[in-house]
């Protein structure tokens, strides 16, 4: 039943249950510039990264995968600012964006990593993000692409300029097929 | 791996109502995740949910991008707003992320599908500025009734 609703909201077949594991969690006794999920098993079908953080300063948040500082990375992004919606996208990257964050307040983002230690094809990355200041706001849905068949063994996320502040959360789970 | 996504309570409403609550939510998860499927008894224009964290209405902001089959727009309130609902059964869920965390404030953060007269899909990000850890989300219509059949399930992720 959980595992049937969990597939169901990402979109995928159902076919076991009980199939969503924590994998690894880094909850930030101090700022830091990035925090990194590593030695990522590849015996699940898809990966997901739920985070909630501030930050000290605005910022561009971005992901790369296995090391990857090659631009091999492209992403497409629907967004909204409280103001007007718009979509952007940008191709041969050195890393993938899923949101800009224009105040210190508290992030979150779910990010989607599908099908990701699968070695015969392409990655697509797809995250759900926003931050609400009372101001000035944002809403995100982006996708990424990291043209490398590779089955995915480490994240890195970190903002653009500035740090993770303290107390911000970053947790890795694994979901079966 | 420790398995999550646990379910922690679920209900279909038997008759049509004003709210749905969950109250005495454990603390021991990282994240709610709230899945809605219900539709409202307001037919004029699309209803909006809104959320009440410990039954407080006050120091929201949100901010909304969202397509209604024309165009694509975003807009911001301070009305927990956090999501759509036609008179035809849609689909809501909320994520509720970091909610026992007592040092930060809280995000939420939404997808919404209705369909019916009004159709829109949607996301939103719901700021609640206030430290407290949340024990009970109320989730209402703004202008109608939640309608009979709809369905409310409140699930904990625990990150290891």
């Amino acid at each position: 039943m959980i595992g049937n609703t969990i597939a169901a909201m990402l979109g995928v077949t159902p076919a076991v249950t009980n199939s969503y594991e924590s994998i690894s969690t880094t909850t930030l006794g101090s700022s830091a510039s990035s925090v990194v999920f590593s030695s990522i098993p590849g015996t699940y079908t898809h990966l997901q990264v739920r985070l909630s953080t501030t930050a000290s300063a605005a910022a561009n948040y971005y992901c790369q995968v296995n090391g990857d500082t090659g631009t091999n990375y492209s992403w497409h992004e629907l967004y909204g600012d409280g103001a007007s919606a718009a979509s952007g996208a940008a191709a041969t990257q050195a890393q993938g964006y899923f949101i800009y964050c224009p105040s210190t307040n508290p992030t979150v983002a779910i990010m989607d990593f599908l099908d990701y230690a699968n070695t015969n094809k392409y990655k697509t990355i797809r995250t759900l993000a926003g931050q609400d200041n009372n101001g000035p706001g944002r809403v995100e849905l982006t996708s990424i692409g990291w043209r490398n068949t590779n089955a995915i063994t480490s994240i890195t996320i970190y903002p653009s300029t500035g740090t993770f502040s303290t107390n911000g959360i970053f947790a890795l789970y694994g979901i079966k097929g | 791996m420790a398995s999550t996504y646990t379910p922690i309570a679920t209900t279909t409403l038997g008759s049509a109502a004003a709210s749905y609550t969950f109250s005495s939510i454990p603390a021991t998860y990282t994240d709610l995740v709230l899945i809605a499927s219900t539709g409202s008894s307001f037919s004029s224009s699309a209803d909006a949910y809104q959320l009440t964290f410990n039954g407080a209405t006050t120091s929201f902001s949100v901010t909304r991008l969202y397509g209604n089959g024309s165009s694509a727009n975003s807009d911001r309130y301070t009305t927990p707003y956090a999501g759509w609902i036609s008179t035809a059964l849609g689909a809501d869920t909320i994520h509720i992320m970091n909610y026992a965390n007592t040092t930060v404030y809280k995000t939420a953060i939404t997808r919404s599908s209705s369909e019916g007269t009004y159709s829109i899909a949607g996301a939103t990000a719901v700021l609640w500025q206030s430290t407290t850890a949340i024990n009970s989300v109320k989730i209402s219509g703004t202008s109608g009734n939640l309608l009979s059949g709809s369905t409310f399930t409140l699930y904990g992720i625990k990150a290891a």
